[in-house]
């Protein structure tokens, strides 16, 4: 685990622009022009990756995540900085991988693996498990311009693994293909981190991230702001989409060890929050089914015109178990008077598997926190459900079951 | 110099697939295929045999053959059509490349010596056609003619240098191509390809000396029609040459590599 696959040193990546071409062809001469403008789209990035390790890259578009991974494969080259790769890199960086349109997919094929470095008769030798991996039947010696972009894409996952490298990079190409074949990619991906590939994949689906990842890494303007556990890293990506002008996130270190994101404008705050059992106690342990109170009281400190509370349930790797809010079921507060405090009772039967769960809020205006976010809370409330009166059973749902036993 | 000989040889497939595929492509969908490489050029023999033969037929002296201008003619495209169309290609390869390089990292050299390999094949295949033709009018085979696998050598040689050159300066300025398509057009009609050198006055052929391709094609016909061994001093210029602009190509492609693919 501890060998080092991947070690990324202070890189940088600048885009110049000379003014004048001439002067640009000065300066490899080694006549001393400075470029007129540079515009840094990555600087001052460092990590490491270890063998057989997983890590996630997030941020907004234009914050560098695919010329990080270029600069990483090769295709640009760095203006700063050093990397070190001791092994070899698969990249799917985005679809077709150059494929010529006239010529079959199988042509393709041979010519890809070639361009990979890889000799004839390997490539031939592995031919027919890619044909089988792309299942695209016959169209498989028809031109490429005949397929879909989505057959495009089976055909350029099945080349770029076909043999296993040491770092396979996975930028966002993912998406295109449907859910079969997504299953399918994410399958072979498994077992190729099961054998010791470290991954490194680009994606906006924080479940995709959450669920492949060991660590995740989170860019915002060509700076690493973030290297740590995916549902942290993911937390701080959510708060930072939704920033706006004037708002504020505040990262504070909450009673689990994890680190607790608040961001918003503050028109209006979540004052208070608890779990509360039909007693009216507050509980943090709860029995699997057990009927409970979610209370929220939020605190409107500037008029608004709506209010929506959402919240989120999310389990310890922070997939989301169960989340809506006031917009869906139609109990939109309007026109709110700034000092009024609100009180929301969510009742609900705890029917969750054992576990940690935090519970995430939000209060907008609409039913997405990119509109007018007033403030998003991630880990507000942390609680812990034990199964104290069910049979045994795993998962993250308590669905009852009445299980007949007897003879057909 | 190593490592750029140990790249060629591990992408020798990729190579060897990519002239393959170059080739396929170009002629897909054709229902001529293969077949356009060489009648294209025949065909622009045959305009300029026709519309010249009269004026020119009368000054090649020493030729016993009623079909010399045409033969001439062929010696001279031979060598002009390998040396216009690698420098054409190398002029644009790095545009014409982007997409893949700005997906794939792979050694960059393949580029130029797929496209010398292409133009090659090319080339063979109208070499061979000029040869049929010959036996048919009567034109006997000399031995110079072993000459050729050289004189194509230093062409391509001359051709990759010079290209690549002014390549890597189109990634930046792009107009080098545009410009370089009319310079070509001009170049060739500063060749003695469709005309003798005799025919132009004594003033002008000075001129013409400090044009490597006269040289080069005036090597080809010494070979092809003359059946004699070419002016050594000419084609010892264009060798040297040509390595200087490959040695040039590479030390500007290396200085200019790391912004190459962020303006592609």
């Amino acid at each position: 685990m501890s060998e080092l696959l991947l070690s990324v040193r202070g890189i940088g990546k600048a885009f110049r622009d000379y003014g004048s071409e001439w002067r640009r062809f000065a300066s490899w001469l080694g006549v001393r022009t400075r470029a007129k403008t540079e515009t840094w789209v990555l600087r001052g990035v460092s990590f490491n990756v270890a063998r057989g390790e997983s890590i996630g890259i997030v941020g907004q578009n234009g914050a560098g995540k695919s010329t990080l991974l270029k600069l990483i494969t090769g295709t640009l080259r760095a203006t700063e900085g050093n990397l070190s790769v001791n092994g070899r890199i698969a990249a799917i960086l985005e679809l077709g991988m150059g494929f010529s349109p006239d010529l079959s997919g199988r042509a393709n094929v041979q010519h890809t693996a070639g361009l990979m470095g890889f000799p004839r008769e390997e490539i031939t030798s592995v031919m027919a498990s890619i044909e089988e991996f792309a299942e695209i039947g016959e169209y498989f010696d028809e031109p490429v311009r005949t397929y879909s972009s989505g057959m495009q894409m089976r055909v350029a996952f099945a080349v770029a693994t076909a043999f296993r490298p040491d770092i396979l990079i996975v930028d966002e190409a993912l998406s295109v293909g449907d859910a079969y074949f997504q299953h399918k990619c994410f399958k072979r991906i498994r077992e190729f981190r099961e054998q010791g590939t470290s991954l490194l994949i680009v994606s906006h689906d924080s479940s995709a991230v959450q669920a492949l990842c060991d660590r995740a890494l989170l860019l915002e303007n060509g700076m690493l702001v973030k290297d740590g556990e995916p549902a942290e890293v993911m937390d701080l990506y959510n708060a930072l989409i939704a920033e706006r002008e004037n708002s504020a996130i505040t990262i504070s270190s909450h009673a689990s060890g994890r680190a607790q994101i608040v961001s918003g404008s503050g028109e209006a705050v979540v004052e208070n929050i608890m779990l509360v059992n039909m007693a009216n106690e507050q509980v943090e342990f709860v029995d699997v089914g057990q009927q409970v109170t979610l209370l929220i009281q939020v605190m409107v400190r500037k008029s608004i015109p709506r209010l929506v509370l959402g919240y989120l349930i999310k389990d310890r790797l922070g997939q989301p178990v169960f989340g809506t809010n006031t917009h869906h079921t139609k109990q939109v507060l309007e026109n709110v008077s700034a000092g009024q405090r609100v009180e929301f009772r969510i009742n609900f039967p705890m029917n969750f598997g054992q576990g940690s769960y935090s519970v995430s809020t939000a209060l907008v205006s609409t039913d997405t926190h990119l509109v007018n976010n007033y403030e998003w809370r991630d880990l507000a409330l942390v609680f812990t459900v034990s199964n104290l009166s069910r049979p045994i059973f795993v998962g993250s749902a308590w669905v009852p079951p009445q299980i007949e036993v007897g003879s057909p | 110099m190593k490592e750029i000989l140990t790249a060629i040889w591990t992408y020798r497939h990729f190579i060897v697939s990519s002239i393959k595929n170059d080739l396929r492509s170009r002629f897909a969908r054709s229902k001529l295929g293969a077949l356009w490489m060489v009648l294209q050029p025949l065909a622009q023999v045959a305009i300029y045999a026709l519309v010249l033969s009269r004026i020119m037929a009368a000054k090649l002296p020493g030729i016993d053959n009623r079909y010399a201008y045409v033969i001439y003619l062929m010696a001279g495209m031979i060598a002009w059509s390998l040396f216009a169309e690698v420098v054409t290609r190398s002029l644009t390869v790095f545009v014409d490349n982007g997409n893949l390089m700005k997906k794939m990292a792979f050694p960059r050299v393949c580029l130029p010596i797929i496209i010398a390999g292409s133009c090659l094949v090319n080339n063979l295949l109208l070499l061979i056609t000029a040869v049929v033709v010959f036996l048919l009018i009567g034109h006997p085979l000399s031995t110079a003619m072993l000459w050729l696998p050289l004189l194509i050598g230093i062409n391509i040689a001359f051709a990759v240098g010079f290209g690549l050159v002014l390549g890597v300066l189109n990634v930046f300025v792009r107009d080098i191509a545009q410009f370089m398509m009319v310079v070509l057009q001009l170049l060739f009609w500063l060749t003695p390809v469709v005309y003798m050198p005799s025919i132009i006055p004594e003033r002008l052929r000075a001129v013409l000396v400090f044009n490597p391709m006269v040289h080069m094609v005036t090597a080809f016909q010494d070979v092809i029609l003359y059946g004699r061994a070419p002016a050594m001093t000419g084609l010892v210029t264009i060798a040297a040459t040509a390595i200087i602009l490959l040695l040039l190509s590479l030390i500007l492609f290396r200085r200019a590599a790391p912004e190459m693919v962020d303006v592609l």
